[in-house]
């Protein structure tokens, strides 16, 4: 799957599943967890999806808020693999 | 071990065998993800607590002293907690401030709770007490200034203060607006009479194992998941919540690799455990050692359990393990607990007849109309529980009412409250939960009072009105803050419903976004659910009041949601 793919994917994921309001906004570079736009449960939610939808396990201490704050953050860690 | 047949072999806290053994057993194990397991043995702690308690008394902390420790869950805040009890002092567990919380509030409001009560000293790591200390009127201790002047005492001439059983042990902030936080007064007689009782209501035994994430700062983690196993001597398996949260697999990891027994959790955790754990970090872990894991500090929702049951029985749980408390720390922790290896008993009831009548109707388990409600269990040995009507009478089985207890291990008092008179004339404490009885057996159905628990947490929705009403854009005065039931987190989630003037997307979006985080930056909660309407879209009651279960089921309409 290509980045942009990647990149619409998650954003389509984390409005509607995780901050839950579709109309939001979110671009690539705000703080998600230290924005306050969702808690850190969150976390462990991002990590299942992304094995489910892009088959790319993120190891616990990969999932951190210091990790996996932004967009661009977590479609990087996403395309490593 | 301390059970109701033991009972009188206690005197105070002091008589924990973790830490009267000295020996090699382990007391404690800490977890944390991606690090080696700590193990503390008895001795180690005993020698932990001994030396953090002479610290202390350098640096002056008195008997009855109110000292509050506010550290990350680790196991500097466990030995600062027994140090102060050892030092005749009173210690109280505080939640740290963490990334999410403004901390101009975090600060303000420990202000408040310190001046109001007499706080005469906050224990604290390093690195936080300096700005700590520049906003405290008391005096705020990191570790390295506890030790600065270290001097070495040897267990046979340690000094310990012997306390009155009566004296007050700690105390235990109830959650609200921390200003106005009450702190419930416990002593060492009613702790250890709640140790005692709830110990044998679940068959506690030497060889039982403690897994626990739970914040120390709540009853259900200071007591079940800290105070009982090392007053009983049995491992405790502790870890960081915050880590928790995030890798929810290390529990189950925490579970496996100790053999561990029993496990307290609130039910949105059960949800969590099943939708957040990564099938390949479950693989190959057993649960089968459980005895029970107690649903406890929100609502039950069968549908958790059942999710928990069917994600996690090929790990070795079984219905068996599933088990409920009904709990408060006015009581200490347990009112009530189901029998250990049984799962709880189920009540399918008439929804209709609940809501009309106030009263629970059997049905069969399969009628369309029934809705399934979970037994939280009888009470434990030295509480008595009842439904009483408003006027005080009690109410047959079936019939919905306010809980009553009546307790040998109730609270003494709030702490520098005298105004507020927790316990009736007849000994009763009034809870303000609503709930029906069944032969026995307890089952909780709401609350009088507003109030959202979410995730464990209790919020009190005029708490979140109060800082809606600030964001520019929000007519004052016309928000509401409401509790929705979620099936998929086991949880209640916020909804804030907020009267705005402009139409204009942007500014609607910006203003969202603002309440968003204004709320979670000042009271350390997200919001799921922020609707902006026009004008006048909010209820009124005919005195003028916003009433908020109106609103509610306006909102539940308009959305097409139930809750």
């Amino acid at each position: 799957m290509d980045e942009s793919t990647v990149r619409e994917t998650l954003r389509s994921f984390i409005i509607r599943d995780l901050i839950r309001d579709p109309d939001y906004l979110l671009t690539d570079t705000e703080g998600i967890i230290t924005g306050r736009l969702m808690d850190s449960f969150a976390l462990a939610e991002l990590g299942v999806f992304v094995e489910k939808e892009f088959d790319v396990y993120i190891p616990d201490p990969d999932l951190t808020v210091l990790k996996m704050n932004t967009l661009d953050q977590i479609v990087a860690r996403v395309m490593t693999g | 071990m301390l059970g109701v047949e033991t009972r009188g072999n206690y005197n105070t806290l002091l008589d924990a065998v973790a830490l009267k053994a000295g020996d090699g057993h382990p007391a404690i194990i800490f977890r944390e993800t991606a690090q080696p397991p700590i193990v503390v043995t008895r001795h180690q702690f005993r020698q932990r607590v001994h030396a953090y308690c002479v610290a202390l008394k350098t640096v002056g902390i008195c008997p009855r002293d109110l000292v509050v420790i506010a550290h990350t869950q680790n196991l500097e805040s466990i030995y600062l907690f027994w140090a102060v009890m050892m030092a005749g002092a009173i210690p109280s567990m505080f939640p740290t401030l963490t990334e999410k919380l403004d901390p101009a509030v975090y600060m303000s409001s420990m202000a408040e709770l310190t001046r109001l009560s007499d706080v005469a000293a906050v224990l604290t790591t390093d690195e936080f007490a300096p700005a700590l200390r520049n906003h405290l009127p008391c005096v705020v201790f990191g570790t390295a200034e506890l030790f600065a002047n270290e001097t070495t005492v040897g267990p046979t001439e340690f000094p310990v203060i012997q306390a009155d059983p009566a004296d007050i042990a700690f105390l235990q902030h109830s959650s609200g607006t921390t200003g106005l936080q009450k702190g419930v007064a416990l002593s060492h007689s009613s702790v250890l009479n709640q140790i005692s009782a709830y110990s044998d209501t679940i068959l506690l035994r030497p060889n039982d194992v403690i897994a626990s994430w739970l914040p120390l700062y709540h009853d259900m983690g200071l007591i079940a998941g800290f105070l009982l196993p090392l007053v009983q001597g049995i491992p405790l398996v502790l870890m960081s919540p915050f880590d928790w949260v995030t890798h929810p697999a290390l529990l189950l990891q925490a579970i496996h690799d100790h053999e561990a027994t029993l496990c307290w959790l609130p039910n949105f955790a059960y949800n969590h455990c099943a939708r957040r754990i990564r099938r390949r970090d479950s693989e190959g872990l057993s649960l089968a050692t459980m005895r029970l894991f107690v649903n406890c500090s929100e609502p039950v929702h069968h549908e958790s359990h059942q999710q928990f049951l069917e994600r996690f029985a090929q790990n070795g749980v079984r219905n068996k393990m599933l088990g409920v408390s009904y709990a408060m720390a006015e009581n200490t922790f347990a009112v009530t607990q189901t029998s250990p290896g049984r799962p709880a008993s189920l009540d399918f009831i008439s929804n209709e007849s609940l809501t009309a009548r106030g009263y629970a109707q059997p049905l069969e388990s399969g009628d369309p109309a029934s809705v399934v409600k979970v037994s939280c269990g009888s009470a434990i040995p030295g509480t008595e529980v009842k439904i009483v009507n408003s006027a005080g009478r009690e109410m047959e089985d079936r019939t919905v009412g306010e809980i009553v207890i009546r307790s040998n291990c109730l609270l003494s008092g709030y702490f520098k409250r005298p105004d507020l008179q927790p316990i009736d004339s007849f000994g009763w404490y009034h809870t303000g939960d609503i709930g029906y009885m069944v032969d026995d057996q307890l089952y909780v159905i709401g609350r009088q009072k507003d109030l959202i628990i979410s995730a464990g947490k209790n919020i009190y929705p005029a708490d979140i009105e109060a800082i809606v009403n600030t964001i520019k854009g929000v007519h004052a005065g016309r928000a509401v803050a409401f509790g929705v039931d979620d099936e998929r987190e086991g949880t209640e989630l916020i909804a804030v419903v907020a009267e705005v003037s402009t139409t204009d997307d942007d500014e609607k979006r910006s203003i969202a976004r603002e309440i968003r985080q204004e709320i979670a930056r000042q009271s350390m909660v997200n919001v799921s659910y922020v609707h902006l309407v026009g004008p006048r879209w909010l209820l009124k009651t005919s005195s003028g009041k916003i009433t908020r279960n109106a609103n509610k089921e306006k909102w539940l309409q308009e959305s097409h949601r139930t809750g």
